[in-house]
Parts: C-alpha cells; sequence; structure tokens
C-alpha cells in the first residue's frame, strides 16, 4: 500500500459509513463465535483437533523461548573466573545503536592476557537486541542466551548493566519452559545440556 | 636521465631512484615493511617485489635502482603469489592477537593481508613464544612476537638519534628484537620508533589501550613545545568521549614537512599535550574576591575587567599599566593584543619574554631550548619591550614591587619560571588589579584578580611563527573546554567593551589584517600558508644540505 493512500478521498461506499462497520462486527463476532464453540466442543471433548484461540496467563506461564532467541547480555568467564573479554572493542564497534562502553586496563602480571576490561556496561535502554555484538566477538565473550525478556527499571542509569552483572547470569536452561495446554510444565531433557559448553 | 616503465606508464627520473620511489612519483603504492623513505635501505622484508624484465628472478623494489628502459611490472599474477608467500612467512609466528593489539586499525600486515594475502593458513606447528610485553624505555613497549624484523627502529636508532640502543638478537625463527643488554631505549626522539614500526610490536605506553585507532580522528597541526614548530596530527577521540577519563587528545603523531621536522618529533612534544585536559584548566572568568575564587559570566567578566581599566588608566596614566604578553600565544592573538594594548588603550609597557632561568634542552635536530612556539612571531609582530619603548618584564615586576605599577594583564606564562618565587608574589601583591590570561591554573595565575580562560592549541585555529619564520597554521580539534575563548576573542571583546570594535570573526580575519600591517608578513595570507606553512620575508629555506645534516 502506498501511503499516500490513506489521503484518497473516500468512495461513495465507504461514505455511507454502515457497510464498513457491519463488515467490522462480521469479523469480529465471526472469530467470536468460531472459538467459543470451539472451547465448548474441546470442552465437552466432542473434539480434539482445532483448537480455538488461547489466552497464556503471564507471568504465571511463560513462552517457550527458541535457542536463537537474543535477550539480555552475559559474559562469559575463563575456567579461573575471570572475564573472557579482552576489551578489543570490537563489540562496541559495531554496535549499531552506542550502547556499549568499554574501558580497558592493562594486566602486565599476566602478559598472557594482557587486555582485561576494566569496565564494560551496556545500556539496555539503548540496546536494540541485533546480536552483531555477539557476532563481533573473537572469544565468544558476549552471548545474548540470558532468557531475561522483562528489562525495566525505573531510572535511566537502572538500564545500564555492568560488568559484575553480566559475569553473574547464566544462560536460560530454566527459563526453557514448555507446558502443556492444560499449563503443567513439561521439562525438555535436551535443553537441560549446558548450553555454555 | 633513466627512462622507465612502470605498469605500461613510462617515467624518467633521476639517477639512483629506486624502483619503489619511481613508482610512488607515478601514484603506485608498493607494499612494503622495511623501507621507510627517511632511513638508509635495507630490503629485508621482501615484500615490495616486483617483476623486473630480462631479469631471471623477482626483484625487491625498495633496493633496485632504475636503469634506463627498465620495464617493471608491479602488479602481475607472479608478483601478487610471491607477495603472498612473504606475507605468510612474515605470518608464520605471529601471534595474531589483533584484539587486544593497539596498532589493529593501522596494521600493515592487516593492510596488506587484506590486499593481497587472503590465503588460508598452512601452519600446523606450534608457534615460536617470544617475550609480550616487555617495557624496553619510557615510552615504548615491545612484543617480540609481533614483530617482523623490518629493522626500521634499529635503523633509526642508529641513524637518526645515532644511539645504537636496539639491535637484533639470535638467529631463525628465534631472532628477537632488544634493546643491547644493560640498555634501554630511552633516548630523546624513542617515540619515533613507535610511528614508523609498521606492526604492532612497538606500542606506545602512554597510549595504550586507552582507546582504539578507529576511533580517533586527526586534525593537521603544529607541536607548541618548542620553537621548532614540529607538524603533527592531533588525533582526538570524539566518538567515543568515555574512554581513557574524558580525555579528548589521544596522542600526537609527527605529520610530514620536508623543511621543519620531516617524519620526526621529539618525544617532550609528543607526550607534552597533557594540560589539554588537565584538571588545572581554567574553565571560566573567575574574580577572586577575599581569598576565593567565584565564577563569572563572560559579560560580566569583560564589564567589570573594563571598568577597573577604564578607571586604572585615568586615574594613573598609561605608564601605571603592564602588559606581558605570552609567545604561547598564535600570532593572531598577539596581534589582536597588540591593538588592543597600543591602540585601544595607548598602552606602553608591552613585553613578552621571560627568560627561563632554567634552560631548556637543545640539541642540533629538532629540540629547540626556547620552548615556546611564537618567539618568532612576537618579535616580528613588534612586541618585545625595545619596540614599544616601554618596559621590560623585570622592569615591569621590579616597578610594581616599588607601587608605580597599578595594573598588570599577564598571559599564560608562569612568572615563577623566570623570577624568583619570593619575587613574583612580593610584587604581584602591590599592583591593585592582576589580570591572568591563559588555559590552565599556575602559581601566577593563582595571584591574579581575574583568570580569564583561553583556549588551548587544540582547541582553536591560527598560526605560529616557528625559529626560522616559517608561519604554519594550527587548526581546531576539539571545541574549547568550558567557556574558554581563543585569545585573539577575547582582546576583541574588550577592545569593543572599552569603545573600539575590530571587525575580526576568525583566525584568517585577524591573519589578514596582521599580514597588511606587519612588515615581515606583508604579502601573506591566511588562505597561502598551506599545509606546510610559508617563510616570513626576509627569511630563506633551509637548504638541502642543512636539512640533509639533521637527518645524519
Amino acid at each position: 500500500m502506498n501511503i499516500h493512500d490513506k489521503y484518497k478521498p473516500l468512495t461513495f461506499w465507504e461514505k455511507l459509513y454502515l457497510p464498513a462497520i457491519i463488515s467490522g462486527l462480521w469479523l469480529t463476532s465471526m472469530h467470536f463465535f468460531r472459538n467459543l464453540t470451539l472451547h465448548i466442543l474441546r470442552a465437552l471433548r466432542l473434539r480434539k483437533t482445532a483448537d480455538g484461540a488461547v489466552t497464556i496467563q503471564y507471568p504465571e506461564f511463560l513462552r517457550p523461548l527458541f535457542p536463537r532467541l537474543r535477550t539480555m547480555h552475559r559474559l562469559t568467564k575463563r575456567d579461573d573466573g575471570t572475564p573472557r573479554c579482552v576489551a578489543c572493542m570490537m563489540c562496541e564497534t559495531v554496535c549499531p545503536a552506542k550502547c556499549i562502553y568499554i574501558i580497558a586496563d592493562e594486566k602486565l602480571e599476566n602478559p598472557e592476557i594482557e587486555k582485561m576490561p576494566e569496565s564494560f556496561d551496556i545500556d539496555l535502554g539503548l540496546c536494540i537486541f541485533c546480536g552483531y555484538c555477539v557476532e563481533a566477538c573473537p572469544v565468544d565473550a558476549i552471548r545474548m542466551d540470558t532468557g531475561i525478556l522483562e528489562i525495566s527499571n525505573l531510572t535511566r542509569k537502572g538500564m545500564v548493566l555492568d560488568m559484575e552483572t553480566m559475569l553473574n547470569l547464566e544462560p536460560m536452561q530454566d527459563r526453557y519452559v514448555k507446558y502443556t495446554k492444560e499449563g503443567e510444565i513439561v521439562s525438555q531433557e535436551y535443553l537441560k545440556q549446558d548450553l555454555s559448553k | 636521465m633513466p627512462k622507465i616503465t612502470i605498469d605500461s606508464t613510462e617515467i624518467e627520473v633521476e639517477k639512483g631512484t629506486t624502483v619503489i620511489q619511481a613508482a610512488e612519483q607515478i601514484g603506485i603504492d608498493i607494499p612494503r615493511y622495511c623501507y621507510h623513505p627517511g632511513l638508509s635501505i635495507v630490503g629485508v622484508c621482501r615484500i615490495c617485489l616486483v617483476e623486473i624484465e630480462r631479469m631471471p628472478k623477482l626483484q625487491v623494489a625498495c633496493y633496485t635502482p632504475v636503469a634506463d628502459g627498465m620495464v617493471v611490472h608491479t602488479n602481475n599474477e607472479k608478483v601478487q603469489q610471491a607477495r603472498r608467500a612473504v606475507l605468510e612467512f612474515l605470518l608464520i609466528n605471529h601471534p595474531l592477537d589483533c584484539p587486544v593489539c593497539d596498532q589493529a586499525g593501522e596494521c600493515w600486515l592487516q593492510n596488506f593481508y587484506m590486499q593481497h594475502g587472503l590465503y588460508d593458513s598452512k601452519m600446523v606447528e606450534d608457534k615460536v613464544k617470544k617475550q609480550k610485553a616487555l617495557p624496553i624505555g619510557p615510552n615504548v613497549m615491545l612484543d617480540s612476537e609481533r614483530c617482523i624484523l623490518c629493522t626500521r627502529c634499529v635503523r633509526f636508532c642508529d641513524e637518526i638519534t645515532e644511539t645504537h640502543e636496539l639491535g637484533i638478537f639470535n638467529r631463525g625463527d628465534h631472532t628477537e628484537l632488544l634493546p643491547y643488554p644493560g640498555q634501554e631505549l630511552d633516548n630523546k626522539y624513542s617515540g619515533n620508533t613507535i610511528d614508523i614500526c609498521p606492526v604492532g610490536a612497538l606500542t606506545d605506553k602512554d597510549f595504550r589501550f586507552r582507546t582504539r585507532v578507529w576511533y580517533l580522528t586527526e586534525t593537521p597541526s603544529v607541536c607548541p613545545g618548542c620553537s621548532t614548530g614540529c607538524n603533527i596530527n592531533v588525533h582526538h577521540n570524539d566518538h567515543r568521549p568515555y574512554k581513557a577519563g574524558g580525555i579528548r587528545v589521544s596522542r600526537l603523531k609527527p605529520r610530514y614537512n620536508p623543511d621543519v621536522n620531516q617524519w620526526w618529533m621529539c618525544d617532550e612534544g609528543r607526550y607534552g599535550f597533557t594540560q589539554v585536559d588537565a584538571d588545572s584548566r581554567i574553565v571560566a572568568p573567575q574574580k577572586k574576591t577575599r581569598g576565593d575564587w567565584q565564577l563569572l559570566s563572560w559579560q560580566d567578566a569583560i564589564d567589570e575587567i573594563a571598568t577597573k581599566i577604564k578607571g586604572i588608566l585615568k586615574k594613573h596614566g598609561a605608564d601605571a599599566f603592564g602588559v606581558i604578553l605570552s609567545p604561547q600565544m598564535t600570532n593572531e592573538g598577539l596581534f589582536a593584543a597588540k591593538r588592543f594594548f597600543q591602540e585601544t588603550l595607548e598602552v606602553e609597557n608591552i613585553d613578552f619574554e621571560v627568560v627561563a632561568r632554567e634552560k631548556g634542552y637543545a640539541d642540533d635536530f629538532l629540540m629547540k631550548a626556547d620552548k615556546n612556539p611564537n618567539s618568532e612571531g612576537a618579535k616580528k609582530i613588534g612586541l618585545s619591550a625595545v619596540d614599544n619603548s616601554g618596559l621590560e618584564v623585570a622592569q615591569m615586576l621590579a616597578d610594581a614591587k616599588d607601587n608605580r605599577l597599578k595594573a598588570l594583564y599577564i598571559c599564560h606564562h608562569n612568572l615563577e619560571k623566570g623570577f624568583k618565587k619570593e619575587e613574583v608574589k612580593e610584587a604581584l601583591s602591590k599592583v591593585d588589579l592582576v589580570i591572568f590570561q591563559g588555559t590552565n591554573q599556575n602559581s601566577t595565575s593563582n595571584l591574579a584578580n581575574y583568570c580569564l580562560p583561553s583556549a588551548s592549541f587544540v582547541e582553536k585555529d591560527g598560526t605560529f611563527t616557528n625559529f626560522a619564520g616559517r608561519v604554519q597554521e594550527i587548526h581546531k580539534a576539539v571545541e574549547p573546554l568550558g567557556e574558554s575563548k581563543p585569545d585573539w576573542t577575547i582582546f576583541r571583546n574588550l577592545s569593543k567593551r572599552l569603545g573600539k570594535s575590530m571587525p575580526y570573526f576568525e583566525a584568517g580575519d585577524v591573519f589578514n589584517a596582521l599580514a597588511e600591517e606587519v612588515d615581515a608578513f606583508k604579502g601573506l595570507s591566511y588562505e597561502k600558508i598551506g599545509e606546510h606553512g610559508v617563510l616570513l620575508n626576509g627569511h630563506r629555506a633551509s637548504t638541502e644540505k642543512e636539512m640533509g645534516a639533521l637527518v645524519a
């Protein structure tokens, strides 16, 4: 549709007004009665296929998340618990929202590592969850697999994730909830595997 | 003169020119690591291999002098293959730690790999481990693993500084660049080894890990560290201001100027820009009331100062007014000051020279004892005491001590560098009105009644005149800090408030007015200066022989 279409003058049929209202009501009621019928049939166990529309009782029940979904960031650790990040600033460079702030630090005592982040902040208020940072990272230090989607805060400052928080986040296995239509939670074995490996 | 054909372009060049230089003249860029126009030629890196017809093998372009009738191919299949092979050899033991390497982004290994390499590594053996992050001097950090042994730094220390600190040790794939035992790379020009290092083997301790090079913007400028006026590029971080504690200027790099500094600059100048982002910067006009500094708006400051100046001139006459300008100021600042003090206020006591008690380090290469960038300009504009038949700085202070001087306008100087601390303190305490205009607080500014913030050399446009009478431009790289303004703007505003307006809107206007009025600058214009500067009337360019002596 051309965006200018909405400035087109109304046709006679549209100006009559009632036909449009009736067709709108028809659409709504069609879905209403269809769902009503399907739910009743299902409740009476007369029909097992063709489900009616379902409302999920969030947050008591959560939708299943897919493994490749990009959610809140976390930083991975080395075996000794230090951040894997080498502060190369690739993610910071590639970030289209410019929401990553890294300040590098020199670690002369360990020439094998040499460079480490002194601070690593992500402003989730700016982040667009594109996942470029994960793609750009040469050492697999940043991932977006925490499964945390509920990101809110009362202040803008509170939206900034710091290094400490991100290092302590875990991958999302337990957010991987699958449930039956009755709301029973079914755990998925394949989701229990350690995603950090 | 031999005539050669490079990639089907014919060119006639001087005898003794090498192929790489001849190619450069027609705009063909042959990759190189060890070749540097300022150093001797060794031909060790082998990346510049080209095919020359009727020669049995590929030849190194940097070391092969041209001969009449030579036909050179710089980019055919055979050459490309050879380059790829050379690059593969150079990278065999390279650690490929680009993410943590400061050179990444300006690394010639990265560049040439992308241009000429693009092979898949066949190396399956373990890489040879060498020392990483080894400080080899006060400014330089060495990473032996990244070194490709081009020996540029070794030749720099042998040929330019003649200090011979660095050498190549061991054999085979264990060959390593190191300082000679018991020595460290601590000569006054050691920073240049970092510039000429084509890879990340030598990195700058000062710059290390502060930011990444692709965040930096460069602005051509002139080093304000001494009267040589080395051409520099100011690398400033506009894109990520939160890096390195918010410093805006990340580093200075020399800029090629064949008549001044060629490719080099000294460490004193290179690391001498810290005052630009220092805590001591004066960021707003301020006034001392009962020992405390109180911030003012520019409007109030200019009003108050103008009223006080007027009062003093009326009551005590122009003889009771002293002006100490500074050779740290640009020609524009000095000229606006001259017009303001001489024409608007009709003051005669103007001087700029405060001879430092401790003589600055000087050598026969780039460093001069006079640590001001514009002494020659101030002299030429006619601001020394002799030109104005006024008092010299020392006499002003003596007069102040005897209560004869009622007002003193000091620009940029720290008078303690030229006079004893008690002397300055005693003299300034007896002057009714002391105005300090400068970039940073110092012990003189602390004794003033008013402080006016002036923009530093990276925050304004303007020109400096170096010791040889070469006028060179500086450019605004970052916005002036806080409320600071270029010196000439402050004088223009003061002058307007005191009844005489100056029609200047940008530095070029001031310079063009200066060129009209001052003999030495006659015939110059701001537009004519260009990237390498122009000489003042009555000055000659250094001869080739003199410049030759510079590079030894």
